[in-house]
């Protein structure tokens, strides 16, 4: 109150307690793998992290606070989509447990890193300003580099680590330097200041700023894999540890669209006619390319990588029309994905620890006879990715075509109509391996070598040292109840979706 | 009571997955058997005048997407409940007799697709039509693909190879569908209070520009389904993958929403669109006519004679509907019933003949009347029926689609009324194919069963008890089809005439 010298801006700790509680939980789990008695607390440290956060997170449900001088923004657009990031890593946790690459990474370490993920993608969703928002998406994306890599034995883990590291690094380096222009042309860094700027001098009329503003985009389309600047997704799911590809497939997704609809809605929100067709057709892009490169695949995590980028055209849809519905639209769309795709990759975790195949689609056939309690997950999911009725991805469809056709890009929403036509030809390829073809026989197994100790059979499409650790996988307990509870979620949201509407209504209407 | 027969198959589904092997047919059966009687007693209490719906249900589902909750029954669909629930009956008893790989999976997958296809008769919100008509498919997908046949022996595909084929072929139509059903409500809200009850849309009318479009995205899905003349592309691989129990429903129920679609939305809500098309899928209606039917009386599987003759009578049905006019469509309505029971029998038959004879081709078979009399007197008044001759409640179905033809498009009926005659060839074709003619070695000729005789005969006494008194679904039906027709034409709709058809009819005859 003196009145002289530098006045540090106000901070609302309350609402700031999330990113601390996160914080603290990081720190506290890094610390706890240094000894090994407190190594293996390391899981449940990470859940009560992440259980803290949730609950801070939900505290706050409704409010509308700036933070930090206009750095952050807490409302119910950030909090929904962080609590979809803290239950996708919530999941990752469970199928991590007994994950040969937590083990080689070291516990703590692996937990740590995905806290540290997590903490960037909260921060992501609050993000009101440039440099918030690069600093948080570098924070979510750095520890993604190294858990991407953690399986040490497997050469596919690593190239997909690195791999994702040069392609992220591009795409981070595509987005600063967008935002560099950005800011040259708006004379500022936050969204608020930006909208004023670009109304002042109109988007397209600014060289600097529609170059900022294409090469932002890119740099986002990098992130949410949007076709077509999605070629590192299949690479990167398939060699990437599966519960770590589980996380990176929803939470990854989730915070980099909740950045993508602010920094369109908010800062670029005055011009909206101008980007509008742009995006429109990033998606159907995206929409035919992922759809198409989905055909044929062998490998069921490239294959939900592909479908990944199929759906992310679908939700970037919620996007284009720029309306409250929309983005509704795309927080269900969101929060219903995390389920469809937990129940599949549960399954794909299971059956990596028990056959040989790795996540090859091998590795399904003949599961109704086999083991009935992780096929009806895997098919629920595959029908619900497939947006048949019935099921929360139906609801989500629904919701996005009507948010496409109030907002007039009909075209748009015949394109997804003409992509889930096409997707229907690979998910059902899954769903009939399970039901109508047999299980692979014994002999096969026999002649391939596998049963003999310390053989590794080579199998194309999974990778030569994914030999079975654990033949009971399919029936543990951290294993088959994310399945199991994920595939009934799936069908209980598409038959009463109105708790999650009324959920995607609250966050939706925090921009509008 | 509605929610009851909606959903008391797919309750008894459930609980079978639970059961013995031994018992879950049997349960099966017992469900259908609830489904039919729920269906039977609300028929009884259906007032016969009213045009409106009775028996509804209406509660809000998706508050924030418009969407309802909405059950009814009125003319147009009581008999096609009833329909489907008989012949669901019919196909899981027969299937009950028999063993099964997988039971317990087997029948829920039969008793959720009955939910399915119910719930698509009796919605009336458009959004769960839509989700109930794509509902209805997915069960029979599993049970093609999983208990299907394979074909590669004889150069076909394999059974989860041709459902693939029948699944993109229905959902391209019925995606497409769903966009147009989003589009519909949303245009015709006029940025009001968003709704997807079709009587709500229907008062508030669909711009005729739109119309034209959303038309042709609901037409896809309807004509894909029954399957039309151009769109069958998926029929002759899954009637040949399919089981033959799961056919007797397939296409005795199935292919009649695609036509019950037409009847139901689109000539309420796109009137202008659809009196605008009318001669288009008039043309594409008798394609199906003369393509199906030529197709009957050349193939020489048994299952595809019976699938493409189903292909040329939904054509038939169709034109009853796009004469736009109430004689025309009551025909339709009591058409859809008739090929449904017609077909049900034919399917369960030819399950029968395959039985005894070790093959499905026409050519190797015959003689089969030789010690079964009762058979064959069944099977020949099946195909009596489905040759519509005079007397049987076809051949009434048939001279009201005719009549109203006549009266509409008079070229379109001289060409429609050879079918009648290509009918007559193929039905007989195959009942003398398998019946008469020499017995080649290694076919049993033996007496139908008890067992099978009790599924055969119910659908055989239906048959028969329409023919004699047809009057049972014209008079319900007419009261809901004069409103459907009368949107489609302005109200400018000719009087319609079933006592004055009734009067031609006793002429005529």
């Amino acid at each position: 109150m003196s009145g002289a010298g530098f006045a540090a801006p106000h901070v609302d700790y309350a609402a700031v307690a999330p990113i601390i509680a996160l914080t603290v939980g990081l720190v506290v789990i890094l610390m706890s793998g240094v000894f090994e008695t407190t190594k293996r607390w390391a899981p449940g440290l990470a859940v009560m992290t992440l259980a803290a956060t949730a609950g801070l997170l939900l505290w706050h449900w409704n409010d509308q606070i700036d933070l930090i001088a206009g750095a952050l923004r807490v409302d119910n657009l950030a909090i929904s989509i962080s609590l979809i990031a803290i239950a996708s890593a919530f999941t990752t946790i469970l199928l991590s447990i007994r994950e040969r690459a937590a083990e080689e990474a070291g516990q703590g370490e692996y937990y740590a890193l995905l806290i540290g993920s997590v903490l960037g993608m909260v921060l992501l969703s609050e993000a009101e300003n440039l440099v918030t928002f690069f600093v948080a998406i570098e924070t979510l994306s750095i520890p993604l580099y190294i858990l991407c890599a953690t399986n040490l034995r497997r050469e596919g883990s690593l190239e997909s680590g690195l791999k994702y590291l040069i392609v992220g690094s591009l795409g981070s380096a595509t987005l600063l330097y967008g935002m560099a222009f950005i800011y040259g042309g708006t004379g500022s860094t936050d969204f608020a200041g930006i909208a004023h700027g670009i109304q002042a001098n109109g988007m397209l009329h600014d060289p600097l700023i529609l170059i900022g503003i294409a090469l932002a985009a890119v740099g986002l389309a990098f992130k949410t894999s949007i076709a077509p600047f999605h070629q590192w997704t299949p690479d990167v799911y398939q060699g990437a540890p599966t519960p770590i590809t589980n996380f990176m497939a929803v939470a990854t997704k989730a915070a980099a669209f909740a950045v993508f609809v602010r920094f369109f809605i908010v800062a670029l929100g005055p011009e909206t006619g101008d980007w509008q067709l742009g995006l429109a057709i990033l998606a159907a892009i995206s929409i035919v390319v992922g759809n198409v490169g989905a055909l044929g695949q062998d490998s069921l995590k490239r294959l939900l990588g592909y479908s990944g980028v199929a759906q992310a055209g679908y939700m970037l849809g919620g996007i284009v029309v720029a309306s409250e519905k929309g983005l509704s639209a795309l927080v269900f769309y969101l929060a219903a994905y995390l389920f469809m795709n937990l129940a599949a990759f549960a399954v794909v975790v299971a059956r990596e620890r028990e056959t040989p195949y790795g996540d090859d689609i091998r590795g399904v056939r003949g599961l109704m006879a086999e083991r009935p309690a992780l096929a009806w997950p895997l098919t629920i999911s595959m029908l619900a990715l497939a947006g048949l009725p019935a099921t929360a991805g139906f609801i989500g469809k629904l919701y996005l075509i009507e948010a496409l056709v109030e907002g007039s890009y009909t075209w748009l929403a015949v394109f997804i109509a003409v992509g889930t036509m096409i997707s229907l030809a690979y998910y059902l390829r899954v769903v009939a391996a399970m039901w109508m073809t047999p299980g692979e026989s014994a002999p096969g197994l026999a002649a391939t070598g596998v049963g003999g100790p310390g053989t590794a059979p080579v199998i194309s499409g999974a990778s030569p040292e994914a030999d079975p650790v654990d033949p009971e996988a399919g029936r543990r307990w951290y294993l088959l109840a994310p399945a199991v509870i994920a595939a009934g979620a799936t069908i209980f949201l598409g038959v009463i979706p109105q708790p999650l509407v009324d959920f995607a209504t609250h966050a939706g209407s925090s921009l509008f | 009571m509605i929610n009851a027969l909606l959903w008391v198959p797919l309750a008894f589904g459930f609980v079978g997955l639970f059961l013995p092997k031994r018992a879950v047919g049997w349960w099966a059966t017992a469900g259908a058997t609830v489904t039919l009687v729920i269906g039977v007693i609300m028929a009884f209490g259906f007032d016969n005048g009213a045009a409106g719906l009775q028996d509804t249900v209406h509660t809000s589902w998706i508050s924030g997407l418009g969407v309802d909750y909405s059950l009814g029954l009125d003319g147009l669909n009581l008999f096609l409940v009833l329909l489907t629930g008989l012949l669901w009956l019919g196909g899981i008893a027969f299937a009950a007799f028999r063993e099964k790989d997988r039971p317990q999976l087997f029948f829920f997958l039969m008793l959720a697709a009955e939910t399915g296809t119910l719930g698509s008769f009796l919605s009336q919100d458009l959004l769960l039509f839509v989700l109930f008509f794509d509902l209805m498919l997915v069960p029979f997908y599993f049970l093609f693909g999983a208990w299907g046949i394979d074909r590669t022996a004889e150069g076909g595909p394999t059974a989860p190879r041709a459902t693939l084929k029948m699944m993109i072929y229905t959902l391209i139509g019925s995606l497409l569908m769903l966009v147009g059903a989003i589009a519909t409500a949303i245009i015709s809200a006029h940025g009001g209070h968003l709704t997807f009850s079709i009587e709500a849309i229907q008062q508030q009318g669909v711009p005729v520009g739109s119309q034209r479009w959303i038309f042709w995205f609901f037409a896809a899905a309807f004509l894909v389904k029954m399957p039309a003349f151009l769109v069958h592309g998926w029929m002759p691989d899954t009637y040949r993958a399919a089981p033959l129990s799961t056919l007797v429903v397939f296409s005795g129920v199935l292919a009649k929403v695609g036509a019950y679609g037409f009847l139901k939305i689109v000539l309420p809500l796109f009137p202008q669109a659809t009196s605008q098309f009318q001669t288009v899928l008039l043309l594409l209606a008798l394609g199906s006519i003369l393509y199906g039917s030529v197709m009957a009386f050349t193939q020489t599987n048994l299952r595809l004679i019976a699938g493409y003759s189903s292909v040329a009578q939904l054509g038939f049905i169709t034109i009853g509907i796009f004469t736009l006019r109430a004689d025309g469509s009551d025909g339709a309505i009591l058409q859809m019933v008739n090929h449904g029971l017609v077909v049900g029998a034919i399917f369960i038959i030819i399950a029968i003949l395959v039985e005894r004879s070790g093959t499905e081709d026409l050519r190797a078979m015959g003689g089969m009347a030789m010690r079964a009399p009762v058979f064959a007197a069944l099977f020949l008044i099946v195909t009596m029926a489905t040759l519509a001759m005079p007397g049987s409640a076809n051949f009434i179905g048939e001279f009201y689609i005719l009549n109203g033809l006549f009266q509409s498009k008079i070229v379109f009926a001289f060409i429609a009324i050879s079918a009648v005659a290509l009918a007559a060839y193929y039905a007989l074709r195959l009942y003398i194919g398998t019946m008469h003619n020499r017995r080649p070695d290694g076919i049993l000729s033996r007496e139908i069963s008890l067992r099978d005789g009790i599924v055969l005969a119910p659908l055989v006494l239906c048959i028969l008890a329409l023919a004699l008194y047809p009057q049972l679904i014209l008079h319900r039906a007419d009261p809901s089809v004069q409103r459907s027709v009368a949107a489609a034409t302005g109200g400018e709709s000719a009087p319609s005439s079933p006592s004055s058809s009734e009067e031609e009819l006793a002429v005529n005859k």
